[in-house]
């Protein structure tokens, strides 16, 4: 078992217990009131029990969110969203849990069998209270044990805002200002929870650490808050998984993500991001407007970011690197996926501001039904990053005639010595192709999947093993139906 | 095994085929030769079911059931083959990866046991040794940069794999030299059994000195001109088609 699913069994099964001994008090009274004003963000402060500098903080972001516009230059479109019809706070929730499996999704256990999670992984996943299941909590102990041996901190962003102050105020904030823009000043102010990693100096961190998050629609978690702090000459990877439940209204979430990588430090990140993506009818489904942004503050530090985007009604999101020591490289690696009405505009931007600073972006953009999908990536070399170098392929494959692929990268180059190199292609899934594999005794399906995951095998030989697994039969699923 | 009747088929609204006859029984070798835009590939492809080739009248049994109720998928699993002309690159994907999955689709159609990664290789490795298939080879991606020579060699590695009941060959001696066709002939006769039928299309003579027929076919103008022994595809060498399929007419 994954440790992301470790997680996940925990936290539910603290909501189980919850339940069992009656916890259960009125939902209202753990929910703010609606709409977002200071109230809200003093609230949600309160909640937490934070110390006053953070929610001076969160206040300063508010104020300063009020007078920001949301931005239109993506090439997505949705609806206007009501920001005063939300809510930004709610406690878990307490109804009565589901006591078996056949009250639950049926689409979204068909999704967890697809992907081979376990049924009490499933029943832990989707919530239901059984307490069989619950019998994790060594695991979780002994998994603690071993960070701590090693001085690793990992732990809820609200802990380590009470526990670990210094840390908090030393790097939030600094690779994505609270002002950046419109989605991560609204997260600054309201975020709810996330994580917080430390890796001290030299520590070469002895596991995958993992976090999985999943919206329910009155649960925490729209806004989560991550940031991610390798010391000097120590090494992390992260991964990160998304689910929802299926719901008709459309929900938002605006995350914010910072690395800070000091000197010869090395973060890997990877997102198997699976929101729920709306219906074949392009109702529901995830707003997900991210900011995610790494720092190679130190020289020979680094940071790589993977993503499987297979989710989501729209994708928002940049998962950038800013190259400021010397010597420092910068990875992206990315396959979005956007079937039936799903719009992605994704991509990344790669900041050379020291000497020898390298950067490596590969793109993979897949189109199915009448999905949007746009590849949209800055690289920029400041005058004094002598010797920049990138290099940039962004391939897009279609399938079918009514989907759509856009690439739109920019360049600037402002020290002579940079060298930049940017491949583009579209290919279609050539009918010659898909009859082969069927001749072969091979579905229409798998024959798809097989070719897309063929595809996108580059950036899948990215993830960490268990996850790449995960991935490929995600990629699998998620174009189930776009062709026949 | 398969057997047509009066076939008439028609690609983009254009009749292809008119009224094509033919019957195949298991351990038969028969091979259909003709000139370009016979109809060869299309008779090649219908049976194999790709879309957009339509049976306008006449039928095609294949052991019994009517072929045009079977999915392409359906057709292979029930033992039906087309090594192709021109076999498709597939980028990323491995060509054991491919093997494996093709196999392992078809064992579970057929309600049969999967075969792990081990199994797979082994099975493809021994036979991949006698139609110089080298590991080079299965690494690489599916018909990626391969030769001609190196494409037509996995298709009838395949064909091996497969074991199939029965095995349609279009034009798998085009774009071969004479020691590549040798090999690949060797290859195609050591599947030669009593309880398999092979359908060879080609469009010289030169395949069917190495895999020699039980009977010859010609196909002109979508339909069948004359049949023979194995000594009618000298007389075509020897005359050409326009000759025989005027005689015909």
């Amino acid at each position: 078992m994954s440790s992301a699913a470790r997680d996940t069994k925990k936290q539910v099964a603290e909501l189980g217990e919850k339940y069992k001994y009656g916890f259960v008090t009125d939902i209202e009274m753990e929910r703010a009131p609606k709409g977002l004003s200071e109230e809200t963000v003093r609230y949600i402060s309160a909640k937490k029990d934070e110390p006053d500098w953070m929610l001076q903080w969160r206040l300063g972001a508010f104020a300063r969110w009020q007078q920001m516009r949301e931005p239109t230059w993506a090439r997505v479109h949705y609806q206007k969203i009501d920001y005063q019809n939300a809510y930004y706070y709610a406690a878990p929730k307490n109804t009565p849990k589901k006591q078996s499996l056949d009250e639950v999704d049926p689409k979204l256990l068909e999704t967890y069998n697809k992907l081979g999670i376990p049924l009490h992984e499933q029943m832990a996943l989707a919530g239901v209270a059984v307490d069989a299941v619950f019998d994790s909590v060594s695991v979780a102990t002994t998994f603690k044990a071993k960070l701590n041996e090693a001085g690793v901190i990992f732990c809820p962003i609200s802990e380590a805002i009470r526990d670990y102050p210094e840390l908090v105020k030393k790097y939030l904030g600094t690779v994505v200002p609270v002002t950046d823009n419109f989605f991560a000043t609204l997260n600054s102010a309201v975020f709810s929870d996330g994580t917080f990693v430390y890796v001290p100096k030299g520590v070469r961190c002895p596991m995958e650490l993992s976090t999985y998050f999943r919206i329910n629609a009155s649960e925490t978690g729209q806004f989560e808050r991550t940031l991610i702090v390798a010391d000097e000459g120590s090494y992390v990877s992260y991964l990160e998984g998304c689910t929802a439940p299926k719901r008709d209204e459309n929900q938002l979430h605006a995350a914010v993500v910072e690395l800070v990588a000091l000197e010869g430090a090395e973060i890997k990140y990877s997102t198997v991001q699976n929101w729920y993506p709306g219906d074949e009818n392009g109702l529901g489904g995830i707003y997900n407007f991210v900011t995610k942004r790494g720092d190679c503050r130190g020289d020979r530090s680094k940071i790589s970011w993977t993503q499987v985007e297979t989710g989501s009604a729209i994708t928002w999101k940049y998962p950038s690197c800013i190259l400021r020591g010397d010597d420092t490289v910068g990875e992206f690696f990315s396959i979005a996926i956007a079937n039936n009405f799903q719009q992605a505009d994704t991509g990344t931007k790669m900041i050379h501001l020291g000497k020898n600073t390298r950067s490596r972006i590969i793109s993979k953009g897949i189109s199915a039904g009448q999905a949007n999908n746009t590849y949209r990536g800055l690289v920029s070399v400041h005058p004094k990053a002598a010797n920049a170098r990138n290099y940039t392929q962004c391939d897009s494959l279609l399938i079918g005639a009514k989907c759509g692929a856009h690439t739109v990268p920019y360049i600037e180059a402002r020290n002579p010595s940079a060298r930049i190199e940017h491949e583009a292609t579209t290919s279609k899934i050539a009918d010659d192709q898909l009859f082969y594999c069927l001749q072969r005794g091979i579905g229409q399906e798998e024959a798809v999947a097989l070719i897309v995951n063929g595809f996108c095998k580059e950036v899948l030989q990215q993830l960490p093993m268990e996850f790449a697994v995960e991935a490929q039969k995600l990629v699998g699923i998620s174009l189930e139906g776009s062709v026949g | 095994m398969l057997d047509i009747k009066n076939l008439h088929v028609a690609v983009g609204g254009k009749e292809i085929l008119k009224g094509l006859t033919l019957s195949i029984a298991a351990g038969e070798v028969h091979a259909i030769m003709g000139p370009n835009g016979s109809g060869k590939s299309t008779l090649a492809y219908l049976l194999a079911g790709r879309t957009g080739y339509d049976i306008t009248q006449g039928s095609v049994t294949y052991r019994g059931e009517d072929l045009n109720t079977l999915a392409p998928e359906e057709r292979a699993a029930k033992g039906l083959f087309l090594a192709m002309q021109y076999p498709v690159e597939i980028p990323g994907v491995t060509t054991l990866t491919f093997l494996k999955t093709a196999l392992n689709a078809q064992h579970r159609a057929r309600g049969e046991k999967e075969l792990d990664a081990m199994s797979v290789l082994k099975f493809v490795r021994k036979k991949a040794e006698a139609l110089k298939v080298s590991e080079d080879m299965l690494k690489r991606a599916l018909n990626v940069g391969f030769s001609g020579g190196e494409k037509k060699r996995l298709e009838i590695l395949q064909m091996a794999l497969f074991e199939p009941k029965l095995a349609v060959l279009d034009e798998t001696d085009s774009g071969l030299d004479i020691d590549a066709l040798k090999l690949v002939a060797e290859g195609v006769n050591a599947l030669r059994s009593p309880s398999r039928a092979m359908l060879v299309i080609t469009h010289y003579q030169r395949l069917l000195n190495y895999v020699v027929p039980d009977r010859i076919h010609v196909l002109a103008q979508g339909k069948i001109v004359a049949e023979g022994g194995k000594e009618l595809a000298h007389e075509l060498e020897a005359k050409g088609y326009e000759h025989i399929a005027g005689k015909a007419a």
